[in-house]
């Protein structure tokens, strides 16, 4: 027998090793559900994939009476505006400060600090004050977003920055370029593949603190409603909401990972 | 393009003296190589000529000027590994240093100014070999082809002395012979002053004009750190404006 380390699933294979986990969960949900229906027909913990499909087609593709929306579009809608608002601020916050920091000794001496201390702040113990500050309306939740995310990203590029071989910086000088034409033609360019590994990697908690907030504060989003229709224990309507949410981190985060290897050819040759 | 004088230079890390009293009048053009044992010195003396380091007490005159206190465009470097842009294109790498020239903000060319760069560039890539590769990544290329195109970038802004710390060492030694009759024939064109490190004293005969031969003169066995290593063979070879010294 060959070592563990060196047995590999062929592509058939992998696929179906990936798949069947999800197929247990869903065969173990069935399975449960369709038991404690049995029991109490009025269950509303596990509820049958009859009802779900109802929710779905009353929230996705029937208008809402009273507002006249179709919710659940408006909620992603409302949702994937804030998250992309507040990446794309963390985004170019981060790309600025972390450069700053990794390339200026100067920056990161004053800077650098500081950014290490506010990213030891818990985000969600400062959203009273964001909501004190900045009123119940759509600044507060993107600035929750841009507190809890933007700190880590500035600090992960600043340390990649930094870890530039310091003869790329030498040779760059000995051709005759200043700060500014270093940090746009050699510190800039290389700074992209990892701002976008960093972004993917905080959408788990950018998706954290939107929902959060929409918890707390908000008339429309997918957090809100999750939050909302808890109060009618609407597993129904909750349970499908969870897994579009978490389809559509998927896409933002696959999303992510085309752009790096469309934009970025060269960053993955070298390994 | 430029005469070295070396005054008295010393350099210390702290109590550990790394070079000791170096004193050295290297003329115009010549080709200097610098053999030693590991670990005595020989990189410090290179990073100090470049600006990245400076000198505990003593001094470097270029020309007769002190030299600037950080690198600049009179003094290309080709490391061992790692100079090159990984994100740029063989032919990118080589139009970068005329970008920084001819844009100051933007560092890039257009237009007029961008074809005569190409031009230019494409030259130095044909004298290089690497005209066919000029699309491909450096991580596409092999360790001798990253060492021609980084010594065609360090020359391409015609700098007026050359630094070259152990280029060919981790090369095949098949191809050394190649990039022999590189340098010699960059060196004779763009009529620089070298410095080049190499451990490999039967190279340093064969290219330089001059051989230097770092090395303690006194020794503590019990403090070797108190001691820093100097030039103790001076050895002059060739007349230096004799034109390119032909391969065996
Ligand atoms: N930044 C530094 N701090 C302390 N010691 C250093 C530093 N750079 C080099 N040295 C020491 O200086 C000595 C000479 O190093 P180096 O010039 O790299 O040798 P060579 O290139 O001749 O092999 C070594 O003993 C090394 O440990
Ligand atoms: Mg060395």
């Amino acid at each position: 027998m060959r070592r563990l380390i060196n047995q590999k699933p062929g592509k058939g294979g992998a696929l179906l090793l990936g798949a069947l986990p999800f197929l247990l969960i869903l065969a173990v949900y069935l399975f449960a559900s369709d038991a404690r229906l049995a029991a109490n027909p009025d269950d509303k913990l596990l509820p049958s994939f009859a009802s779900f499909g109802d929710a779905i087609q009353s929230y996705a593709f029937e208008e809402d009476p009273r507002s006249g929306e179709h919710l659940l579009w408006n909620d992603t809608f409302a949702s994937l505006g804030r998250i992309a608002i507040a990446l794309a601020a963390s985004a170019a916050i981060g790309l600025v400060l972390g450069i700053l920091i990794g390339v200026i000794p100067f920056v990161g001496a004053s800077i650098g600090p500081v950014v290490a201390a506010i990213s030891m702040i818990p985000p969600l113990a400062i959203l009273p004050i964001l909501f004190i500050v900045l009123g119940l309306g759509e600044t507060a939740k993107i600035t929750l977003i841009v507190v809890g995310v933007a700190p880590v990203i500035v600090r992960d590029l600043a340390l990649r920055v930094a870890e530039l071989p310091s003869e790329q910086m030498i040779k760059a000088q000995t051709l005759g370029a200043s700060t500014w034409q270093i940090i746009l033609r050699v510190v800039l360019p290389q700074a992209w593949p990892r701002l976008l590994d960093s972004l993917r990697l905080t959408l788990g908690s950018a998706w954290l603190f939107l929902i959060a907030a929409e918890a707390i504060a908000s008339t429309e989003g997918l957090g809100y409603r999750i939050f909302l229709v808890r109060r009618y224990l609407a597993m129904d309507v909750i349970l499908p909401y969870v897994v579009w949410i978490t389809l559509l981190a998927f896409f933002m985060d696959w999303l992510l990972r085309r752009v790096r290897t469309l934009a970025c050819p060269w960053a993955d040759l070298g390994r | 393009m430029a005469s070295v004088s070396v005054r008295h230079l010393w350099k210390e890390y702290g109590s550990h003296v790394v070079i000791e009293n170096l004193n050295l009048e290297i003329l115009d053009h010549e080709f200097v190589t610098i053999v030693g044992a590991s670990g005595c010195g020989k990189t410090t003396f290179l990073r100090m000529l470049l600006g990245m380091e400076s000198p505990t007490r003593g001094e470097f005159l270029i020309d007769g000027k002190p030299l600037p206190s950080e690198p600049g465009a009179d003094r290309g470097i080709v490391f061992q590994r790692y100079s090159l842009f990984p994100h740029l294109t063989v032919m990118q790498n080589l139009l970068l240093a005329l970008e920084f020239a001819g844009a100051p903000f933007s560092a890039r060319l257009f237009g007029k100014a961008k074809r005569e760069a190409l031009e230019k560039a494409k030259s130095l890539l044909d004298a290089v070999g690497l005209y066919e590769s000029r699309d491909r990544y450096p991580a596409q290329l092999s360790g001798g082809m990253q060492q021609r195109l980084s010594i065609a970038q360090s020359v391409i802004r015609e700098p007026r002395i050359l630094l070259l710390d152990e280029p060919f060492g981790a090369l095949d030694p098949g191809i050394t012979a190649d990039m022999h009759q590189l340098i010699l024939k960059l060196w004779a064109e763009h009529r620089m002053t070298i410095f080049m490190i190499t451990h490999d004293l039967k190279e340093s005969f064969e290219l330089g004009t001059r051989v230097l031969v770092f090395d303690k003169v006194r020794h503590d066995p019990q403090a070797p750190e108190r001691f820093g290593a100097t030039v103790t063979y001076n050895l002059p070879l060739k007349p230096v404006r004799d034109p390119a010294p032909s391969a065996p």
